[in-house]
């Protein structure tokens, strides 16, 4: 068994009226199947309200299945007694940058996951320091966050999961919130984490720029898996990726329409670089 | 408007007393405030201003900085001083027309002037010295044995030092509001004082919403970092006696003794 390992997870969000009765079930994940090994990266894809973020949330238990089960790292979620395990096993960064700092300081901020793990004082400093150097954020350990730019908070954010010795780090939609340049810096701190640390990685995202460089891509339609494969099995289903709203990255959709005009260009082009290398090999 | 009340914001510093522990600096203040009430001479006032003098000197924070956090206050002290001096009923000093200004009603109006300055000046002090992370820490440990009568003291300091945290983004947040509903033709600043408040409700409600779904991701960001209250966790910067502090209690406890003889014996 995987690091992550579903089997027909299914949750449901039920609406209720003013007089508390169910007025309607929405089933936000339906008979989900999946098995993450452990060092490995992956990433979700989906768009608005294809469940993505309800199956992020049960990883980290947050949310517990309405049917099928969970395990991370062998521990099944739905056991109440466990929940801090899996909680310190899986560390989750979310959306808002400001939503989840809670120190006052940077340093405060990181330290605040072993704090709660009850870390003896000494160990935490280490870990903070340590985790803060592998984020890059050392220099700015004695700042307030609210002065740092979205990028530089989120790798705080980060760096407050890290110092929890976790697993596996859960990145739920962390770069919808940021401008370019803070989008490249955090999905580059999550593939150091994972190549440098081997630590495994489920990237969440609507950017399909940022899913290329994962092991495995999984695409979300109607919390069903829809797709699953390396990205350049996925991209280079142009069409079926178009049905389900969602676009393609640049440089393959480009590939694509050249290829369908007749140029000879081979299939899954993902990035800027291959695509420059398939037209040279044309010419 | 909000950012120009400068009384109790911390001003960073190297000295000794920002290095006290923050409970040291909570009991002081509270010590130095009973000591106010209990001096009635001249000679108890000078030990009390020069006490308070040497702190500020010890402290390094400007004079004029904590002069001017007493500004807002002003209109307060001199109602104050006022009513005291006309309301005293006494021996008439001045009299014109029906105000009578007795020597009890001034005696008694400069007591209390001296006495708010005083109090305000020491206690803004403590805020001018301690971080306020710090200072929420220092009331955790105070308070820490009215946990056995469940009062729920690792909760309350931990939900004001996020109240702190967030001052600011709300601040922030505000400011967008305000300049997204001027946008669109709202009007805050014209009318009389009723109409300008009425013109808040568009502004307080988008605000209070964003602040009830910042309060709801903010939860579940602490629950998924294993928060789970006060039991079992460490501390990253537990707060430690040091040698310093054994003095300043002592001082401060003599200080105290001082101003009791003094009243006893004058």
């Amino acid at each position: 068994m995987g690091i992550i390992k579903t089997e027909k997870l299914s949750y449901e969000y039920i609406r209720r009226d003013d007089e508390g009765n169910v007025s309607g079930v929405t089933r936000a994940v339906d008979d989900v199947s999946i098995d993450v090994t452990q060092g490995e990266f992956i990433a979700i894809l989906g768009h608005n309200g294809s469940g993505k973020s309800t199956l992020a949330k049960h990883i980290n238990a947050i949310l517990t299945p309405s049917e099928g089960e969970i395990w991370v790292d062998g521990i099944n979620t739905a056991e109440a007694a466990r929940i801090w395990d899996v909680r310190q096993k899986a560390g989750m960064v979310f959306q808002n940058p400001d939503n989840q700092i809670i120190g006052q300081l940077v340093e405060e901020d990181v330290g605040f996951g072993p704090e709660n793990l009850g870390v003896p004082t000494d160990q935490i400093w280490e870990r903070v320091e340590e985790s803060l150097k592998l984020l890059g954020m050392l220099e700015y350990s004695k700042h307030s966050p609210n002065k740092l730019s979205g990028g530089q908070k989120q790798r705080v954010s980060i760096a407050g999961v890290l110092a929890m010795h976790p697993k596996c780090i859960i990145f739920d939609e962390p770069t919808a919130m940021l401008d370019p340049h803070g989008r490249r810096e955090v999905v580059r701190a999550a593939r150091a984490l994972n190549d440098v640390e081997k630590i495994t990685i489920v990237l969440i995202t609507h950017y399909m720029e940022e899913t290329i460089y994962a092991d495995r891509l999984f695409v979300m339609d109607h919390g069903r898996i829809a797709m699953e494969g390396t990205p350049k099995e996925i991209f280079s289903q142009v069409e079926k990726l178009e049905e389900l709203r969602l676009g393609v990255p640049q440089a393959t959709k480009v590939a694509y329409e050249l290829k369908k005009a007749g140029m000879p260009i081979p299939d899954g082009i993902l990035t800027r670089q291959e695509l420059r290398e398939a037209l040279k090999a044309c010419l | 408007m909000v950012r120009e009340i400068t009384i109790g914001q911390y001003y960073d510093e190297e000295s000794v007393i920002h290095r006290l522990d923050p409970r040291v600096k909570l009991v002081a203040t509270l010590v130095y405030i009973v000591a106010i009430f209990v001096v009635d001479s001249i000679a108890g006032y000078a030990l009390v201003a020069l006490f308070l003098a040497a702190c500020i000197m010890l402290s390094k924070v400007p004079v004029k900085y904590i002069v001017k956090g007493l500004k807002p206050v002003m209109i307060i002290l001199l109602l104050t001083v006022v009513f005291n001096m006309l309301l005293t009923p006494g021996e008439t000093l001045f009299k014109f027309g029906i105000i009578n200004i007795s020597k009890e009603g001034l005696k008694a109006g400069s007591t209390m002037a001296l006495r708010l300055i005083l109090l305000i000046t020491g206690s803004s002090l403590m805020t001018l010295t301690t971080t306020p992370n710090n200072l929420t820490d220092g009331m955790e440990k105070l308070l820490n044995p009215l946990k056995y009568i469940k009062v729920p003291v690792h909760e309350i300091a931990m939900m004001m030092s996020i109240a702190l945290r967030f001052i600011p983004i709300l601040l922030e947040e505000t400011d967008i509001i305000m300049k997204a509903q001027m946008a669109r033709g709202a009007d805050f600043e014209s009318g009389n004082i009723f109409k300008r408040a009425k013109a808040m409700v568009p502004l307080l409600v988008p605000l209070f919403v964003s602040a009830f779904r910042r309060a709801n991701d903010l939860a579940m960001a602490m629950e998924a970092r294993c928060y789970r209250g006060g039991d079992g966790r460490t501390k990253m910067k537990p707060l430690k006696y040091l040698r310093r502090d054994y003095i300043a209690y002592a001082i401060i406890w003599l200080f105290l003794a001082g101003c009791i003889v003094l009243r006893i014996l004058l």
